[in-house]
This record gives structure tokens, sequence and C-alpha cells, in this order.
């Protein structure tokens, strides 16, 4: 919804809710002493990584930082692709 | 008598780690306790007026650190409380006239005597505040809901906890419960939501903050104002007492709690 809307109908208040957003980011990069764009190029080394042992699909990795208490975890939705089958296509 | 040591501090500068200190210090004192506060701002001293003692300072912390004077000669008895005592920083010294040993030695010799040292840390995350931390038992992080007070606590949070000084308890100053219900100010929530960890007190904003400053009176001494009342559920909170959260809501008027009743699902 846009903020005017949201603004309208008394709901998800503009200012706080991006102090808390951006703020969210910017504890992320300074507790781990990560940027992103640090965390982007990790992202294309796992990728290609694990590409080498299992077929994935590049664009469908997920990497992200996520808080637990004090904790900072990097978590990994890593979408593996069927097993193409062996042996090439009957007719 | 074993003192706690209290070390209030904030890594932002203006976030009210002075008037913390001084509300704090009066209100335990104002419960009887025996109260010793120091000023940990060295060469830029501020404890001494905001509780209104700045006319009687005849020694500081440093004379006491290099046996100028004799530590009871630097404590300020403040006369409009049972026990409360201000040891004032130098003014015209640096700082690196005080290490972390001598913090730590300095309070080892009070502890004996009385209920609480509360130490004001200077602001950043340099000597002074390694030196207000030194000899802390518990630490209090003040921060303000405005996003580089948030950031700056956390550092702070962070560094607490890596010197074993921690788990630091959360003071959540100048809370401005109108512009939080217009969506412009940080809730106490969202903060407690980035920084996880525990809360200790919200102070709302108040101009009587500032008028009570201007006379070197803490607001804590006058128990009427809400302010003071939320310094005084902190420093019952400190002596272990269950005191619930005060409720900073601005009020509805008359057609939000109508349009309320007819909301589905709204609360009554």
């Amino acid at each position: 919804m846009p903020d005017w809307l949201d603004r309208l109908f008394g709901k998800e208040p503009a200012s706080a809710n991006k102090a808390k957003e951006r703020l969210k980011l910017v504890l992320i990069n300074d507790r781990t002493d990560l940027s992103p764009q640090e965390l982007e190029i990790m992202k294309n080394e796992l990728i290609e990584v694990i590409a080498r042992h299992v077929d994935i699909d590049p664009n469908a990795v997920n990497i992200s930082m996520t808080q637990d208490g004090r904790e900072q975890r990097l978590v990994a939705d890593i979408p593996i692709r069927p097993p193409k089958r062996r042996g090439g296509s009957k007719k | 008598m074993s003192a706690t040591v209290l070390t209030v501090c904030s890594g932002k500068g203006g976030v009210g780690k002075t008037t913390t200190t001084a509300n704090l210090a009066v209100a335990l004192a104002s419960m009887g306790k025996k109260v010793v506060c120091i000023d940990g701002d060295i060469g830029l001293r501020n404890l001494d007026v905001v509780l209104g003692l700045e006319n009687r300072i005849v020694y500081d912390l440093v004379d006491v650190i290099e046996g100028r004077c004799r530590l009871r000669q630097a404590m300020i008895r403040d006369k409009r409380l049972p026990e409360m005592y201000l040891i004032p920083a130098a003014q015209t010294r640096d700082k690196s006239a005080v290490s972390p040993s001598d913090m730590v030695r300095l309070c080892d010799d009070l502890r004996q005597d009385c209920d609480w040292i509360i130490i004001d840390s200077p602001a950043g995350i340099e000597r002074g505040f390694r030196n207000a931390i030194a000899p802390a038992d518990s630490v209090l992080v003040v921060t303000n809901p405005e996003v580089s007070a948030v950031r700056d606590a956390d550092r702070i949070i962070g560094i607490v906890e890596a010197e074993e000084k921690g788990p630091a308890r959360l003071v959540i100053n100048r809370l401005n419960p109108g512009m939080i219900k217009r969506g412009d100010m940080l809730t106490a929530e969202d903060v407690l939501e980035l920084l996880a960890i525990e809360l200790i007190g919200i102070i709302p904003e108040d101009e009587n903050v500032v008028i009570s400053t201007n006379r070197g009176q803490p607001i804590a001494m006058d128990g009427k104002t809400q302010a003071g009342t939320a310094f005084h559920n902190i420093a019952r909170r400190l002596e272990g007492q269950k005191v619930p959260f005060m409720d900073l809501e601005v009020r509805d008027g008359f057609f939000q709690r109508i349009s309320r009743i007819f909301r589905p699902g709204g609360d009554a």
C-alpha cells in the first residue's frame, strides 16, 4: 500500500517504519562487519562451490542475515533442481 | 554494606546519561540508600551542574587518584537527601589522568560503606568509557528512540558484552507518545526488538526535565512529574522490586474511541 493510503487509514506509519528498516540493516553490518557488497561476493562464491556438486538454480538462491536475540545468523536457502533423467530422452 | 557499581553509558552524546545518573542517584537516595555518584567525564564535567552542586567542589576524581586528597574529602554531600554524595570529574585535566585500574581501586575503596556507586560514563567508546565500565557490576545503556542513538547503543551493548560486563539493561529516554501515535517515532517495542536486551525503564519526553536541570534540582526530587516517576520506577527495579511499566499512551479522543467500538476485533 502506498504511504499516503497507509496514513489515511492510520496504520503502517511512515518515518518510524523507515527508521526501523534502516536500523535493521545498519545493525547487521555493524555487528558482523560485513557490508552488503561482501555478502553478495560471498553468495556468489557459495553458489560456485555448491554448483560444482549439485545442480542448483543460481537465481533461486537466497542468502540472508537473520537476528536471533543478539546473535546474527546467516541463512542460506538453496533449492536443488530435480535430477535429470540419465541416458537421454526416449521417444 | 557492599555497594553495587552501576555504570550509565550510551555511546552517543546528549541522550541523557547525566540526567539518568543524577535522577537514579536521587531516587535511590530518597529510598534511604547510601549513594555515591562519580562523574566519569574527565575534562567535560557536567554531573555537578545537573545535581546543582557545582559551587561546592574543592577536590575532584583526579585529585583522589593522584593522592592530593583523601577519598572522603572529594565526596560532596548533597544536603537535600539523607545520604548522597558526588565525586566530581576534573575539569582541567585530560582523560589519560585516569586508568581503568584506578577506577577499580577507587570503587573497591568505596564499596564497603555505601549501597550504590553510580558512574556517569562519557560519550564515545574511548578511554573514558573503558574507565567507567571497568569497575561495573551492572551496566545501563541509555538511548533515545532515534536512529543514531539506537545504532550507538548497539555498539556499546556489544562492547559491554565482550568485556563480560553484560548483559546491559536499557533505558529508553525522551520517548514522545504523540509522535509514536503519528507513526513518526520508533516505539519502545521497536527499539527492544532491534537491540534485543532487557528494558529497565522508559522516560517520556518532558519539558520539566529541562526546567529542573536549569534549577540544579533533578526532576526525581519532585515526585509529581511523569519523568520523575519514571526514574523512581527504575530505581525500584534496580532494588529488585517488580514495578509495572507506566502507560505512556496518548489517550484517544471521543471519535476514535467510538470508531474503535465498531471496528471488528478492536480491543475494548
